[in-house]
């Protein structure tokens, strides 16, 4: 009970965990920028470290929730700090579904389409990357939280309203794509756009958990 | 034994201190799970009882000071009447105060016993219920803002200060039992006091005078309380009252420890007078009331109040109820105690007593008894207890450990059974499936064998028929039998046999198709069905026209004839379809 060691050890996995999620998102958005520019050997690449990160993170989650559980730290706050930790590992998750299927279904993206899909992965990575900050703030410094998360609503609606643009464009302007086609890609915009939802859901978690942090 | 028995109320009343009170100190601590009961109640009850017998003397004798109740059985009525009524409050939900409920009890024997009341002394005590609880609400503000402010400034992370809360609220309750027990020791033993033996018992590093071991008895019934009934109180309060943040909880924890160590410590006090202040007066004070302060205290740092009205209302009702009721309980007690058992409730002389109850030998001298032996053997016994405990916990340990690991060894061999099961189950199958296959085979080479012989004996037949023939000079004859030969041979050239064989063979490796072709076109002959076999099994019309004994063109029709019944149109190709359906 009076052994820092554990409490140290779960800090440590945590940033690990926070530091995955946060590289994720960078990969993905590399990831997305090769598919749609042809670079098929990087893609690859990055598919496989995403893939790569996706798994350690999942092994730290389950490491840190085996402390807190075995370790009995933090009662009050380890159930809200776990499911914190598992909608941020959703989101590395989201994102190597996402690769993953623009590797296997390979969908056709009609080059005018390249800029506004490089913009909407932007910012929906943007999104993912400001609640990183936040999520930190969180156990050391619950009171910045709020700053920080409005960032991700932001992004958030940005990415909403890019995507709308993305679809809007595709069934309305381009009249050459099979209808097929057009489904096809409405569905990779909504498995970007989603992945700034995710981040959106974990900003709306530690909001309340940062009341319920501050003293 | 008389002493030990009129005593009893008194540990009754320690009792149900310890069951209330502790939880007050490990309430937030236990009810959060931050620290386990078990721990906490060891921690709490070594505390309560070092500070009642080494520091309780201060508040005590502002109790004595109120109403000295010098009779055994007076005491022994004040102490029960005041457990009962506390008993009674904690029942129906009120938080009451130990220390009202004596309060109100010792009135109500000076009330009935005719001794004056000291007013002086009453309302100080008095004073102290509205001071306590002011001044855990000033203590818990102002430590509040200052823990605030250093966890803003240090940025701890969370876990970590879990940790450090941890230990935090550890100490803080010890120092919080440390003053319980300095403080509401007043409360359990006070009235007794004046009965206390005159005993002193020397344990080498200190001496406990009769009042101490007084304090001590007590002490353990509060401990006793603590153990056996507080576990659900620290339940409640943790979830209830005290369902705050840990940070806030250690503020809370510490406030009260510091109301209560300040309410009982000689040594602040006259160090204030040395300040020139007034001193605050040694009174048992309530922890409970002590804690709402500090709530609240927190509270209105928070800008947020934490308890609610009912609460307060609640404390209010406590505070005129308790002792009121307490000194209505006494008055009644001591009138049954002194009319129905004739017992006497006061030293002074009161009409119409009947019989003298014999306090303790007051004896001029004061018996010491030296407890360094028995002190060291007691340490030496239970030192050799421990390691013989700690041997055998190591012994059920290693047993445990020796076990588990049987267990998973024969988990891992009864998987590892079952896998090799598995793996002979399929050895055993594909062993059946080798001697169905070499039954067969040897099946195909007796027929084989029988075709070979028979071909043999039919070609004998053969040569020795020509071989006549070739000598014979009649040619009408010849002629006749050579085109009966040539008859045969070509009867023997349609293998009717071997080809029935062939298909039958086809048939039964091809099931699905023959089936599926059935039921989708039930209109073809037997004929058409062994075309569309062979179609499928992608041979050409010559081989197919050699195969049925017929003529490539008749193959061709035939083939018409099967697309206009499979409804194939123009461009669609007939084996391609037969291959795909």
């Amino acid at each position: 009970m009076f052994s820092f060691q554990q409490a140290n050890k779960s800090i440590e996995l945590i940033d690990t965990f926070l530091n995955s999620i946060d590289e994720g998102a960078l990969i993905f958005k590399e990831g997305v920028k090769n598919y749609l520019f042809g670079n098929r050997e990087s893609f690859v690449d990055n598919l496989k470290t995403l893939s790569a990160l996706e798994t350690e993170a999942d092994i730290t989650r389950r490491k840190i929730e085996n402390i807190l559980y075995t370790q009995s730290l933090m009662p009050q706050l380890r159930g809200d700090i776990m499911r914190l930790l598992e909608v941020l590992d959703n989101i590395i998750d989201m994102a190597k579904k996402s690769l993953f299927q623009f590797d296997v279904e390979v969908p056709h993206i009609p080059a005018e389409l390249n800029q506004d899909l490089v913009k909407l992965t932007e910012v929906s990575a943007a999104a993912i990357d400001s609640v990183i900050p936040a999520a930190r703030d969180y156990f050391r410094n619950p009171e910045k939280v709020k700053e920080k998360i409005h960032r991700v609503y932001l992004y958030e609606k940005e990415a909403d309203k890019l995507a709308d643009a993305i679809k809007r464009k595709v069934f309305q302007e381009m009249t050459n794509l099979k209808l097929s086609e057009k489904f096809h890609l409405r569905y990779f915009t909504l498995h970007i756009e989603n992945l700034s939802d995710a981040a959106q859901e974990a900003a709306d978690m530690l909001s309340i958990m940062a009341i319920k942090r501050t003293i | 034994m008389l002493f030990l028995i009129f005593l009893s109320s008194g540990l009754f009343l320690g009792w149900s201190l310890g069951s209330n009170d502790a939880a007050n100190i490990f309430g937030t601590a236990v009810g959060s799970r931050m620290v386990s009961f078990k721990r906490a109640a060891w921690i709490a009850s070594i505390f309560v009882v070092i500070g009642a017998v080494f520091q309780g003397r201060g508040a005590t004798e502002t109790l004595s000071n109120l109403g000295s109740v010098d009779a055994l059985a007076g005491a022994f009525t004040v102490a029960l009447c005041a457990a009962i009524t506390v008993f009674i409050m904690t029942r129906s939900g009120l938080p009451v105060s130990t220390s009202q409920a004596v309060v109100g009890a010792i009135v109500g024997w000076s009330a009935f016993t005719g001794n004056q009341t000291d007013y002086v002394v009453l309302t100080k005590i008095v004073t102290t219920w509205i001071t306590g609880p002011v001044l855990g609400m000033i203590f818990a503000a102002l430590l509040f803002l200052l823990l605030r402010r250093i966890l803003r400034r240090m940025q701890i992370h969370v876990i970590k200060l879990d940790s450090i809360i941890r230990i935090g609220l550890i100490t803080a309750g010890a120092f919080g039992a440390y003053s319980l027990g300095a403080n509401n020791i007043a409360n359990v033993m006070g009235v007794f006091v004046a009965s206390a033996p005159n005993i002193e018992l020397n344990f080498g590093l200190f001496v406990l005078d009769g009042v101490q071991i007084l304090f001590l008895i007590g002490g353990i019934a509060i401990s006793v309380g603590i153990f056996t009934y507080s576990h659900k109180v620290m339940q409640t309060v943790g979830r209830g009252i005290l369902a705050l943040t840990p940070e806030a909880a250690l503020v809370v924890v510490l406030t009260q420890a510091l109301v209560l160590f300040l309410f009982s410590s000689a040594s602040f006090s006259s160090f204030l007078i040395w300040l020139g202040l007034p001193p605050l007066p040694l009174v048992p004070v309530s922890s409970t009331q002590v804690v709402v302060g500090a709530v609240l205290g927190i509270g209105l740092v928070k800008g947020v109040n934490e308890i609610k009205g009912k609460t307060l209302g609640g404390i209010a009702v406590g505070w005129i109820a308790t002792p009121l009721v307490a000194g209505i309980f006494t008055y009644l007690g001591l009138f049954f105690v002194q009319n129905v058992f004739g017992l006497v409730v006061t030293a002074k002389t009161i009409a119409g007593q009947m019989e003298e109850v014999p306090t303790e030998p007051m004896a001029s001298g004061i018996y010491n008894i030296n407890l360094i032996m028995p002190g060291l053997l007691i340490l030496a016994f239970m030192i050799i207890i421990l390691l013989v405990f700690l041997f055998f916990r190591q012994q059920k340990l290693r047993l445990k450990t020796e076990n588990e690991l049987l267990v998973h060894q024969n988990e891992f061999f009864n998987s590892q059974k079952a896998l090799n099961e598995l793996e002979i189950n399929a050895i055993q199958m594909e062993n059946t499936m080798l001697s169905n296959k070499l039954e067969l085979k040897r099946q195909e080479l007796n027929t084989l064998l029988m075709n070979i012989s028979e071909q043999r004996a039919f070609l004998e037949n053969i040569t020795n028929q020509i071989s006549e023939l070739i000598g014979s000079q009649d040619i009408k004859m010849r002629d006749a039998r050579l085109k009966e030969l040539s008859v045969l041979l070509k009867q023997k050239m349609s293998f009717s046999k071997e080809i029935e064989e062939f298909y039958g063979q086809i048939e039964q490796v091809h099931k699905d198709f023959q089936i599926k072709l059935s039921v989708r076109f039930p209109d073809l002959t037997e004929n058409e069905k062994r075309l569309a076999t062979l179609l499928r099994l992608n041979f050409s019309s010559k081989e197919i026209a050699t195969f049925l004994n017929i003529s490539p063109k008749s193959v061709e029709i035939a083939r018409y004839r099967l697309r206009k019944k499979l409804e194939l149109k123009a461009g669609e190709n007939l084996t391609q379809f037969l291959i795909n359906l």
